[in-house]
């Protein structure tokens, strides 16, 4: 099944789904956000000004390496990791922070403020800050500040204000809930950068079109190496930014199976998890309509997952879009196989990935010996797990003296 | 008439501005709730805003959310809230309106939720993240039962959101004083009045000012250019402050609610 590539529409709806749905206050800014998007997007300036940084700064393109001895180890698909572990500050999101705060930077803006979960898409915001000297502050829950600790102390390395969350659940959710309080009220000198394709329109179209980078290198990339388009692509899904960003230079290609790996926590009968696709249903949050984990009375529940940057009720709206459509399918995976994934990809590769991205790798792990030989793989890599080696030893009680 | 729009022409002839008092329904308790109401009245409001309790109250300042966060963690439904609009019915005409966030409205059913509080005897309702542009279908089914649709302008909005407000709202037009969450503050901005007469070149809906209103000093200011003043954080404050007795909670609730109510006399403004 195709996609309308026009979408969203004129409200910022992928079907039923998106929309603009924030307090009065906040509508012009968006409404001005969303022409000044439009104005520059097409603008050949604006356009070289942020490849220059992306190539110069961020280091892309990002390499499509050929994990050879993961796929022999699976006996199946040929396996090809998207590297955007690679790009400057160890994820994609700074192909999002970049473009959105060039664009602050168009718009005049002398402030800039974001939400973080994992602390990924935090750092990311206080670099492009500190290179284009922008006042910075990061909302982020206490529950992650804790359990990443070394992204909390980069970005006030790099200069920008970490304010904690107490609110709620102290963690994604809340953290957006407050940058959203912070912008309704400063909203005249303020730029939200939102770091997934989540929050009111045009964030979820935005950011899913800064994050294309990652789906237009990787297909031209495959068809240099393999002179044919892939099989399957699979990506992480938490508010889904590097999934949007994968999949949808793909989305006409429909030979070109897709799916989009949500975090199963504690296994999704056990309620402790990130499933909005699998376990919620429509409603509101933060700006749009799309899948929530949410009770029958409305009231969003708390997201579980051991990787925070996954910790999240929502899911952004195209991919509502997209699994009601029949064009990606969702699998979700546990707190247990992503932590295999993890140390699967260190031993055999030699590449440390973030927990989020090893949700990817674990359905990865699943799917690829089913597959042919002949069959090609790609899988986001979204992260690096550097920010996550204190925890995963806490978890597997690793310390120094492990053998 | 709807009773809103009788309770409008009413105060319009006595001279007052109408006191808009905001609670959160199931703070502290959801029987509480109808007592807290009651007094209310008795004390000078003259319309309820009942706050439907929700888990993400993103355009709230501590005071409402703390309040939400008490009540959602009392287990209090949209179900409970109308049940506490049929109780109040009973015993008073008040308007009353319900206010809260999109999620638990859509959760609950458009139709359903819209027969239902009429049912109840609910006058209308305030959906705080459903701006004009996504509230049509909700509204086409509120606007049957009966029930006015009241939205939100703000110091932000331009003068093409004015014109949309104006074409879409009914009951009254809630306009945010502040460009800000609720809580309560010292002082306001009265570049106010001058919106509040743009918003008048718009619609002949009265019109009521609220977010950051505590002290009768502001309701009279406020009285001046206004057809409401609308009282949310700083009553919130007193419930949480006095929750634990249940006679000096309704005590300091009225004692508080008088004296706002005082500040909406037109003709003592004027004077001054």
């Amino acid at each position: 099944m195709k996609t309308d590539p026009k979408l969203p529409d004129e409200k910022g709806k992928f079907g039923v789904y998106g929309g603009r749905y924030v307090s009065e206050t906040l509508m012009p800014a968006l409404i001005e956000l969303e022409s000044a998007y439009i104005e520059i997007r097409d603008d050949p300036k604006f356009k070289a000004e942020l490849e220059y940084y992306l190539r110069n700064y961020a280091g892309r393109p990002t390499p499509l390496y050929h994990a050879r001895r993961m796929s022999e180890e699976l006996g199946g698909a040929k396996i090809y990791l998207k590297r955007e572990d690679l790009a400057h500050t160890g994820a994609h999101k700074i192909n999002n922070t970049l473009g959105q705060a060039l664009l602050a930077s168009r718009m005049k803006k002398p402030r800039i403020i974001a939400e973080t979960g994992a602390g990924q898409h935090g750092v990311a915001t206080a670099t492009v800050c500190a290179l284009l000297d922008i006042e910075c502050e990061i909302f982020m829950g206490v529950e992650d500040t804790a359990r990443q600790a070394s992204n909390v102390l980069r970005m006030k390395l790099l200069g920008a204000r970490v304010r904690e969350v107490n609110s709620g659940t102290r963690t994604l959710k809340d953290a957006m809930n407050e940058a959203m309080r912070d912008w309704i009220t400063n909203v005249r000198t303020t730029f939200y950068i939102i770091g997934s394709v989540a929050g009111p329109h045009p964030y979820p179209m935005m950011v899913r079109d800064f994050q294309s980078v990652i789906g237009i290198e990787s297909r031209a990339q495959i068809l240099e190496i393999e002179d044919r388009l892939p099989d399957i692509l699979m990506a992480c899904v938490g508010g889904g930014s590097n999934a949007m960003g994968l999949f949808y230079p793909f989305i006409d290609d429909s030979g070109v199976e897709m799916v989009g790996v949500e975090a199963a926590g504690l296994g999704l009968e056990s309620g402790k998890h990130s499933a909005s696709i699998a376990m919620g249903k429509p409603g509101v949050l933060h700006g749009s309509k799309t899948y929530i984990l949410q009770d029958a009375w409305g009231q969003v529940l708390g997201a579980h997952s051991i990787a925070p940057g996954l910790d999240y009720p929502g899911v952004g709206p195209e991919h509502s879009f997209l699994k009601d459509s029949g064009r990606v399918n969702y699998t979700s995976v546990t707190d247990t196989e992503a932590l295999d994934a993890f140390r699967f990809l260190s031993e055999t590769e030699g590449i440390i990935p973030a927990l989020e991205s090893s949700h990817a790798l674990a359905a990865a792990i699943k799917s690829a010996p089913e597959m042919t030989r002949d069959s090609i793989m790609i899988i986001c890599l979204s992260g690096r797990g550097d920010k996550d080696i204190q925890s995963v030893a806490k978890i597997l009680e690793y310390d120094s003296h492990t053998p | 008439m709807s009773r809103i729009e009788h309770k409008f022409k009413e105060l319009n002839q006595t001279g007052k501005a109408a006191l808009i008092a905001f609670l959160t329904a199931g703070d502290p308790r959801v029987d509480l709730t109808v007592d807290l109401c009651l007094k209310l009245e008795e004390s000078g409001a003259d319309i309820i805003e009942l706050g439907v309790p929700f888990s993400d109250p993103m355009a709230d300042g501590p005071t409402i959310q703390a309040a939400s966060e008490r009540s959602h963690r009392g287990g209090t439904t949209m179900s409970d809230v109308l049940s506490i609009i049929a109780k109040i019915r009973v015993r008073s005409e008040i308007p009353i309106i319900t206010f809260g966030y999109y999620n638990p409205f859509f959760a609950y059913g458009h139709g359903e939720f819209a027969a239902d509080a009429a049912g109840a005897g609910a006058d209308g309702l305030l959906v705080v993240d459903l701006p004009p542009e996504e509230a049509e279908e909700f509204k086409s089914h509120t606007d049957k039962a009966g029930l006015d649709f009241i939205f939100l302008l703000a110091p932000t909005s331009t003068e093409e959101r004015i014109a949309l407000v104006a074409q879409k709202a009914s009951g009254f037009i809630y306009l945010v004083s502040v460009t800000g969450v609720t809580g309560a503050r010292p002082a306001l901005d009265f570049s106010l009045e001058a919106l509040t007469n743009k918003i008048r070149a718009y619609s002949g809906l009265p019109v009521g000012v609220g977010f950051g209103v505590s002290t009768p000093e502001q309701a009279e200011k406020i009285s001046r250019f206004a057809d409401a003043v609308i009282v949310g954080s700083a009553l919130v404050n007193i419930i949480e402050k006095h929750s634990s007795v249940e006679r000096v909670l309704l005590c300091k609730v009225g004692e508080f609610i008088k004296g706002l109510s005082c500040g909406c006399y037109k003709s003592e403004s004027t004077k001054n």
